[in-house]
């Protein structure tokens, strides 16, 4: 299955926990830190519909920024920030690693869903990132920073938590 | 030497060693469900993937930790931090070092006591061996002062509640490290020590080999299975080394190492040092 970026909430309900698919469109990185910021100003610099848990290792050229290996980090350490992002940015889709607790299903249902990249799989992951279209918080270091990019079909993503209580992890 | 230590790092960052790959495609014929061997799948095509085009495997290129042995000059250390910095230039590394309360990250993955360096016996032929370590296993890693009655039931008891609690989150399939006996700080290298064990390898000791074997069964009795997605390959392989301990103690440490078990050394043959991998 072939998504588009953003999911709209009515699209993000069809998916069913164990589902593969493919991502396309924009998504931006982020972690602990982004997370915590995004949620103490109230805002950030760029939409976050669709969020991913990864801190790429990313270099310059040719002026600009170039994707070198981006695979998923722990989702568990996001966790108690996932409440108040769905709530404050609309966030639907969440691309990650390991899962959240079992508390997070109600936390999801009919608003998010939760993506999961093989971790370690940084090589391939990078391979599906067309384009570093911009970059917030760098202050914050290389990890933590809020990174956009532009997603060619990335996956194959698992849908491990879906948005009608549905878990792979918590079965 | 500093172009030999940059070709080290570069190396265990790049190339998933021949005992993990062979582990991972052993796992990938004994599973039957299909969403944990499409992960398994994922893990060797993206090893196949780092190393056609040399880039790092994951991208957290972890905490940079060499092991010493042999007799190597005092100023080791600068010339590894040296080293360090420019494979985080050129191989690229992710800069993962931070100030542990300010969070601010260095830039270049090092820092006060980073790399971490280990010199260990006097052994020849002398060798440094690398393995970076990445967070989001060794955020899984716990040490206990078990009872000295506990005996191997319980250290396997304990081993195997430290993975189901872990559960996805340290990439699994998981190689555990087990470090049993001595203090606290030395049952932790020991578990460190025991995770540069060539992967299939067991303990010489017959009564440690049973242990390692009963953990084993245990952690993938779990049924956690690769990244969470159940069936049997939770684990890789266990390796545990002991030492002797106070009479009244029983210090259990275990280091979780995810799929991504990255390690090669620089020997030195003959004068000429060259880089290999398990
Ligand atoms: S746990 Fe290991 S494989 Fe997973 S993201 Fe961290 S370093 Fe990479």
């Amino acid at each position: 299955m072939e998504l588009e970026l953003p999911l709209e909430r009515r699209e993000v309900g069809r998916l069913r926990a164990g589902d593969v698919l493919c991502l396309s469109g924009t998504l931006v990185t982020a972690r602990d830190r982004a997370h915590a910021r995004a949620l103490e100003l109230g805002c950030a610099p760029v939409e976050l519909k669709s969020i991913y848990h990864c801190g790429p290792l990313v270099r310059r050229a040719r002026g600009g920024w170039e994707v070198v290996s981006a695979g998923p980090t722990t989702s568990a350490r996001m966790e108690g920030y996932i409440g108040s992002m769905l709530e404050l940015f609309g966030t639907t889709v969440v691309v990650g690693k390991g899962g959240f607790s079992e508390k997070a299903r109600e936390t999801l249902r009919d608003r998010c869903v939760y993506l999961a990249f093989t971790g370690g799989a940084g090589a391939l992951a990078a391979r599906a990132v067309r384009r570093v279209v911009e970059v917030h918080w760098l202050e914050l270091g290389m990890p933590e920073a809020l990174w956009v990019l532009e997603v060619k079909s990335f996956g194959p993503l698992v849908v491990a938590m879906d948005a009608r209580g549905g878990s792979l992890y918590h079965r | 030497m500093l172009d030999e230590l940059v070709e080290l790092i570069r190396t265990a960052v790049v190339r998933l060693p021949t005992d993990v790959r062979a582990a991972l495609e052993h796992a990938l014929e004994a599973e039957a469900e299909e969403l944990p061997k499409l992960q398994l799948r994922m893990m060797l095509e993206n090893a196949a993937c780092a190393e056609e085009h040399r880039i790092p495997l994951c991208q957290d290129t972890g905490v940079p930790v060499f092991f010493l042995r042999g007799e190597w000059e005092p100023g080791m250390e600068h010339l590894l931090a040296e080293a360090v910095r420019r494979a985080t230039e050129e191989v690229p590394l992710r800069p993962c070092i931070v100030h542990p309360l300010s969070r601010s990250n260095t830039g270049d993955n090092t820092g006060v006591h980073v790399p971490v360096v280990h010199r260990l016996g006097h052994e020849e032929p002398r060798s440094i061996t690398f393995m970076p370590k990445g967070a989001g296993s060794e955020n899984c890693s716990a040490a206990a002062l078990l009872s000295p009655s506990a005996g191997a039931e319980e250290i396997a008891e304990f081993v195997a509640e430290v993975v189901r609690r872990a559960g996805a989150k340290p990439c699994p399939p998981v190689v555990l490290g087990v470090g049993v006996g001595g203090t606290l700080e030395h049952a932790a290298l020991l578990s460190k020590l025991a995770l540069l064990q060539p992967l299939g390898s067991a303990n010489s000791e017959p009564e440690l080999a049973e242990l390692e074997e009963r953990i084993l069964s245990r952690v993938n009795a779990l049924g956690t299975g690769a990244m969470g997605f159940g069936g049997r390959s939770t684990c890789l392989g266990v390796h545990l080394l002991a030492a002797h301990c106070h009479t009244a103690s029983l210090p259990v440490a275990v280091s979780v190492q995810c799929w991504a078990h990255r390690r090669a050394t620089l020997v030195e043959r003959a004068g000429r040092l060259e880089v290999v991998q398990p």
